[in-house]
């Protein structure tokens, strides 16, 4: 069990450390939510259920949600989507 | 110049982390061991909690019975934050249409799935009760094991979202819209506020409610947490969807 709680805890410095180096805002929002999901399995395993479940709903669950929703309003999915089109457009004509 | 001032300013940034780093570590050094029965954590307050919270308030969760019953009252503070921080993103996010008709229109109607996922849909045909009662199950056992309105609430207001998203905004405002917002909100807010903020006048002195207590850990157990446990649940779960609505479309349709 300690093993399995000192690599939960090593994951989690390797996600926060990784969130920071990610130039790209939708895996940096992915990352965070598995960092979310991570902290939820430590509550988990030092007894205090009712923050695990919160953790999970709220951390893992809504603000990932909300923010999704934010980049959409701010047309980065869009932009995203066009420079793979774009790439694809490349490749093709190469 | 400029060069130098951001080459001084990253050097700055990587001294600035360092030092904050190494205080947090040497913080963290000269805390106590988790566990210790000498730790100071282990005094008379969380005593008192453990040992009297289940026959006292009824609630075998001696969380529920802190946060409900001994503490109700930053609870209450909790839950007004909620409805403020709502306000709040109305305030910025919202389409004035009444007073501005050639607001842009492109995000209104924009749905944000494909409309005929009919993956989507049969799964939440299963799914969307399931999350409910689940949600009404930690909030009515908040007393009784691990949950509570806010965790409750939470789920609910998940559900409601993956609802919307499926089925789109005119079947969902069919039953959430603002004026059962306003109204579950400020039914939940007043009716928490006018059980508990009597604490605010009387100080300290804990006075005993109407609802019995009887502490023999059925769903009835615990009096006058339940229903203030679905008031919290309530203002949870609308905070959520609020928040996700106004986001997404700057307000509900009507």
């Amino acid at each position: 069990m300690q093993i399995f709680m000192a690599s939960l805890l090593i994951l989690l410095l390797i996600l926060a450390i990784s969130v920071s180096f990610t130039k790209k805002l939708l895996p940096a929002v992915l990352i965070y939510m598995s960092y979310s999901v991570i902290t939820s399995i430590i509550w988990m395993l030092l007894q205090s259920p009712d923050l695990a479940i919160t953790e999970a709903a709220v951390g893992a669950g809504i603000t990932t949600v909300l923010f999704f929703v934010a980049f959409k309003r701010m047309g980065l999915f869009k932009k995203a989507l066009d420079e793979e089109k774009e790439d694809v457009n490349e490749k093709e004509v190469k | 110049m400029k060069k130098k001032l951001n080459r001084i300013y990253n050097i700055l940034c990587v001294i600035f982390a360092l030092v904050f780093i190494a205080a947090m570590l040497l913080t963290v050094n000269s805390l106590p061991s988790i566990g210790e029965p000498t730790n100071p954590t282990n005094n008379v307050v969380s005593e008192k909690y453990l040992t009297d919270a289940s026959w006292e308030t009824g609630s075998l969760n001696a969380v529920s019975g802190m946060i409900l019953d001994y503490r109700a009252f930053d609870t209450l503070g909790e839950s007004c934050v909620l409805f403020v921080a709502t306000i709040a993103v109305f305030i910025m996010l919202r389409r004035d249409e009444d007073s501005n008709p050639n607001l842009p229109t492109q995000y209104l109607n924009q749905s944000y799935e494909d409309e005929d996922d009919i993956i989507f849909k049969k799964t939440l045909e299963f799914l969307f009760p399931v999350i409910l009662c689940f949600g009404i199950y930690v909030i009515a056992n908040g007393h009784l094991s691990p949950g509570g309105g806010f965790s409750g609430g939470a789920i609910i207001g998940a559900g409601f979202i993956l609802y919307l998203n499926a089925y789109g905004l005119d079947k969902i405002e069919r039953f959430a819209n603002s004026k059962t917002y306003l109204a579950c909100s400020v039914c939940a807010l007043l009716f928490y506020g006018l059980a508990k903020s009597y604490v605010f006048y009387v100080g300290a002195n804990h006075l005993h409610s109407i609802i019995p207590v009887f502490a023999d850990g059925t769903i009835f157990a615990s009096g006058l947490i339940l229903p203030l446990n679905i008031a919290v649940g309530i203002v949870v779960s609308n905070t959520v969807y609020a928040l996700y609505i106004m986001f997404r479309r700057g307000g509900f349709n009507k």
